[in-house]
């Protein structure tokens, strides 16, 4: 046990490498916020256009839906961070890692709520219709509003599962919270700054996945 | 136009990392075929549990699963690779990702699971409780079959993101697709290895992605 504690929650070791993993945290936080406003916003975006249904623009839009759905994010991220600069593009670590999840995050916010605009009732779109309303008055006063409710328990899953990925940016050494606790480890030679981590990660995202799971539950009962 | 063919798109570069790649692939397969069966089986007795009327073995259950879909994969999996042989507890590359995978994976599954047990209706067990099945036989032959169909696209969208996961095998230098493609990136200064290997992954994947989307919409219709 006094092994254990000493390798893994190591007073010394931990005292001086708190405020570097907070300040990870921080940085964790502040990216996950910027990813989900922009991802959402995107997704949304694109949803919104599809619904107009002019083909090359659809076409599109699921292509880009697809294949960032289809690839897995840490290679994309790879592929701009180190692809871009043989261009003369370069780009920070922390921006190709917002720029990649935002992306990410878009494509399957625009599924989502895709899913959301088709499943409302085709009446809806009639009735609204025949008072008079435009079809962007339609989309956005009535099919986005009845489309939201379903659309909030999938969205806040995928939004967190993807703002988990933050992670991925110690790969480009973006300082958050497990590069942080990475460069700490390998300097302390001690497991205390991965345990630090965890808990830390625990701390944000333990939450927000209660939060989810209560949010699936009220809205499926409401929905029946 | 020209500077990107020759930096993302370059044949010869392609040609050369194609036979790493390959031998990649294949251990990025046999994770998966690891981590797939394992992760689903873990996720079916997780999501048993979390419906059980015991409440204790519900809470743990819950408390489990939300535990791993908290903790990011590469966070589990750099816990275990790097972090566990202070304890003296020293892990192979392949076995640190069967290991996380499976706590992460087994997490996402129970919750799909749940959804589809959650999803059959009440009568179906007490009919086939009065026609003398036994809860288990009950179980396995009526709320399963029609559990696992309610949340097939579920499943299927877990199966992806499994796959996509397996990158993150790299970072542990466990040498599946993305890290041989990685390698060859370093030393030819050139990202073409990794638009192979993308493509790879799109060809894999995007036959999946397709089925899950026409899924979801005849379940709509």
């Amino acid at each position: 046990m006094g092994v254990f504690l000493d390798q893994f929650l190591n007073q010394t070791v931990l005292a001086k490498y708190t405020p570097l993993i907070l300040k990870g945290a921080g940085v964790t936080v502040i990216l996950s916020i910027m990813i989900v406003l922009a991802g959402i916003a995107l997704g949304a975006l694109l949803a919104c256009l599809r619904a107009y249904r002019i083909k090359p623009l659809s076409f599109l839009i699921v292509v880009f839906a697809d294949v960032m759905r289809a690839l897995p994010p840490l290679v994309l991220i790879l592929l701009v961070y180190f692809g871009l600069p043989n261009l003369g593009v370069v780009l920070s670590s922390f921006t190709v890692l917002f720029l990649v999840l935002s992306l990410v995050l878009a494509a399957f916010a625009e599924e989502i709520v895709w899913a959301g605009i088709t499943s409302t009732p085709k009446g809806q779109w009639e009735a609204a219709r025949s008072t008079g309303l435009g079809f962007t008055q339609t989309l956005g006063f009535v099919v986005l509003p009845q489309a939201v409710r379903m659309v909030i328990p999938p969205l806040t899953n995928r939004a967190i599962a993807i703002t988990k990925m933050t992670a991925l940016g110690m790969v480009i050494g973006v300082p958050d919270i497990l590069g942080q606790a990475t460069t700490a480890q390998s300097f302390s030679a001690n497991a205390s700054p991965l345990t630090l981590a965890a808990v830390a990660y625990i701390v944000i995202f333990l939450p927000l996945v209660i939060a989810s799971r209560w949010l699936e539950q009220r809205f499926t009962q409401k929905g029946h | 136009m020209e500077a990107i063919i020759q930096q993302f798109f370059n044949l010869e570069i392609m040609a050369k990392a194609l036979p790493l790649v390959l031998k990649g692939l294949g251990m990025t397969l046999l994770i998966c075929a690891v981590v797939i069966p394992l992760g689903a089986l873990g996720g079916l007795f997780a999501a048993l549990a979390s419906v059980s009327k015991n409440r204790a073995v519900r809470w743990t259950a819950i408390g489990f699963v939300d535990l791993f879909r908290a903790i990011p994969p590469l966070v589990l999996l750099i816990f275990i690779y790097a972090g566990l042989p202070f304890a003296g507890i020293q892990v192979s590359p392949f076995v640190a990702v069967a290991v996380g995978f499976f706590l992460n994976n087994s997490a996402y599954f129970a919750e799909v699971f749940r959804a589809g047990i959650l999803s059959v209706p009440k009568g179906q067990t007490e009919a086939a409780r009065s026609t003398g099945l036994s809860q288990g036989q009950t179980l396995f032959w009526v709320i399963l079959p029609q559990a696992v169909r309610n949340v097939l696209p579920d499943l299927l969208s877990n199966v992806v993101e499994v796959v996509k996961l397996t990158s993150l095998a790299s970072v542990v230098s466990l040498s599946e697709m993305l890290h041989a493609a990685g390698l060859v990136r370093s030393l030819t200064y050139n990202a073409s290895p990794l638009v192979l290997a993308a493509g790879i992954y799109l060809v894999l994947l995007w036959p999946l992605i397709r089925l899950i989307s026409r899924f979801e919409r005849k379940i709509d219709s």
